[in-house]
């Protein structure tokens, strides 16, 4: 048993129990290192990890040292750590962005901020139903309260829609883990892929319920239609930093979705395919949804808002090809997008400061100060999420139609990405057109500059990630290919956790 | 006793899931408590129900009930709780930022004015 797979969760929770207690104690720039000094161990330690699972291996930490089933587990496999290191890495940048000032408009956002990352990691390592529960409590709970951070009308407004719905999300999850508890009587996640594939044919009826259910959780959380109202309103009020982690938060109920998909409606399971369909048809419409929103939106922020959603419905689409380059195409247009939308987010709140009274609102208005800067950096993302050579949405978007030529429903997953790929681009252009160049009066903004100038590194590690990810496409697409072929067996996963089941 | 509980569950969620669509806070809050309490009485009776029956090990018994839905059950109390306060709180600042109580943050044209 290696205790490296609870270090990422521990990590961000102990560091936050000790920003909190040491509040008083600890200056501002103290409580700002100790962070980001934890958030690079989390880097560290999720590489590490990975290093460790790099030859196919499922490391399982059992809690308290209890055998699974009875006892609770942590799984490290290929796709639990690919999510590990893009949360840390992102975590990072939002983390920078949030030290030059954000972090001082109220209190104890450093330690909600490790608290959102304990929820994440825990989220992604645990192999339990209910573990997942508790874990997404966590991480929404200091969700809540990093959504009304800095205060204002507008965000305690949102915050208070974004909460109720996700408490409904959560009582319906806890109806759906009680349901299944009930017929199945585990909440082991490889016990439960065990014992559905040998349920009685009677149950499969009600266990095909309770997973719809747990469908319309993760969806809920994953921003799919018809649940995806909920994001625009609360992603374009958070404070910019806060924005770019929430990019991953969505990734967390894609992930469960894909994680339930491959351990319980696999090939050889009696259900197989339940989760395929529904994936297909509604990512397909979320795609669409989100960039017919993109077009129609009235402010940058929540345009940057649609195109969370349009991405997660591509991204599902991927997953719903269950076939290895269809998981793999994917995963890299997750870690692709996840990126992309995070620097957009920081990018939007220098040009919203830079125009004064015009904030991100799409209308002519003034030019921003660094126009040039952040002309060119709203241009390189704007490409990039778009889907246009030779950045990595390109890549991204590029693999999944070559993998869904396979699907008998080419013709519609074509058709679908082509044509919101338009709409999107038509939607970037009006928004960078009416932000930098149809501007009102030469003149600079009248107002003098309350701020000192912005920093806008982190937005341009971001983008110089994505970059990277564009130049490394190749070797990426290759481990996303290797996590795809560990999802794609689910028997390693439930061997690992369960050795006695499999021999 | 089957009927009875699956009754009450019945009418809680129904309940929940009714005040849940009302525009006003306050409603909406009374709709998440019942929601959250038919959701306990449920995962309690996922375990089924067993009368003066032990959940852990007694020589003397002959029938056990479940113990992992009574634990799962607490956790959910402790959550199901902390998310009522923060939500109660936080209706409250938005009814002072807000100035009013709807749930959309808008006001109802009222008719008596």
């Amino acid at each position: 048993m290696n205790h490296l797979v609870i270090a990422p969760v521990l990590m961000p929770l102990v560091t936050g129990i000790i920003l909190v207690l040491g509040g008083g104690i600890l200056s501002l720039s103290a409580c700002r290192a100790l962070g980001l000094a934890a958030v690079w161990v989390q880097i560290l330690l999720a590489v590490e990890l990975w290093q460790l699972i790099k030859d196919g291996s499922v490391l399982v930490y059992h809690l308290g040292n209890w055998p699974p089933p009875w006892g609770i587990v942590l799984v490290a496999d290929r796709l639990a750590v690919w999510m590990l290191i893009l949360t840390a890495v992102l975590a990072l940048f939002a983390l920078l962005q949030a030290s030059q000032g954000v972090d001082r408009a109220g209190r104890h956002f450093q330690a909600l901020f490790q608290w959102q990352l304990f929820g994440l990691n825990g989220a992604f390592l645990t192999g339990d139903l209910f573990n997942l529960f508790v874990f997404f409590e966590i991480l929404l709970l200091a969700s809540y309260a990093l959504l009304v951070h800095g205060g204002g009308a507008e965000r305690v407004r949102a915050g208070l829609q974004f909460t109720v719905i996700n408490l409904v999300g959560s009582t319906l999850f806890l109806f759906a883990a009680g349901t299944l508890y009930g017929l199945i009587g585990t909440l082991n996640l490889a016990d439960l892929a065990v014992r559905i594939s040998q349920a009685a044919p009677e149950d499969l009826g009600l266990i095909g319920v309770a997973s719809c259910l747990l469908f319309a959780v993760f969806a809920l959380k994953a921003a799919l239609a018809p649940w995806h109202l909920w994001l625009p309103s609360a992603y374009a009020a958070a404070a910019a930093p806060v924005a770019a982690l929430f990019a991953i938060m969505t990734k967390v109920g894609v992930y469960a979705l894909l994680r339930m998909q491959s351990l319980f409606f696999a090939g050889t399971s009696p259900l197989s395919g339940l989760y395929g369909g529904l994936l297909l048809t509604l990512g397909l419409a979320t795609l669409l949804l989100g960039a017919v929103g993109a077009l129609a939106a009235t402010a940058l922020r929540q345009q940057i808002a649609q195109l969370v959603v349009a991405s997660s419905g591509l991204i599902l689409v991927a997953f719903s090809l269950e076939t290895k380059t269809g998981i793999a195409s994917g995963l890299y247009y997750l870690t692709h997008s996840t990126l992309a939308v995070a620097a957009f987010f920081l990018l939007a709140e220098s040009i919203a400061r830079g125009r004064a009274r015009f904030a991100d609102w799409l209308i002519a208005g003034t030019l921003p100060k660094q126009a040039g800067v952040l002309g060119a950096s709203f241009f390189l993302i704007a490409l990039s999420i778009a889907g246009l050579p030779p950045l990595s949405g390109f890549i991204g978007k590029l693999a999944l139609l070559q993998a869904a030529l396979a699907s008998p429903h080419w013709p519609w997953i074509l058709g679908v990405v082509l044509v919101s790929s338009l709409i999107l681009i038509l939607a970037l252009v009006r928004s960078g057109s009416l932000l930098f160049l149809n501007v009102q009066s030469t003149g600079r903004s009248a107002l003098p500059p309350r701020h000192k100038r912005d920093s806008l590194w982190p937005a341009f590690g971001l983008i110089s990630l994505g970059l990277a990810l564009t130049l490394g496409a190749a070797s990426i697409l290759e481990l996303g290919l290797m996590t795809a072929e560990q999802l794609l067996a689910p028997g390693v996963y439930i061997q690992a956790v369960l050795p006695r089941v499999g021999s | 006793m089957e009927v009875l509980l699956s009754l009450i569950i019945g009418v809680l969620t129904a309940g929940g899931v009714y005040l849940l669509l009302r525009p006003r806070t306050f409603s909406v809050i009374l709709g998440l408590a019942l929601l959250s309490y038919a959701v306990n009485l449920f995962l309690f009776a996922s375990g089924r129900l067993a009368l003066q029956a032990p959940p852990i090990i007694d020589p003397a018994a002959n029938q056990y009930t479940d113990p992992l839905p009574q634990a799962l059950v607490l956790t959910a109390i402790v959550i199901g709780f902390a998310m009522t306060g923060f939500v109660v709180m936080l209706a409250l600042k938005a009814y002072a930022k807000l100035n009013s109580d709807q749930v959309d943050g808008r006001d109802l044209p009222d008719p008596k004015r």
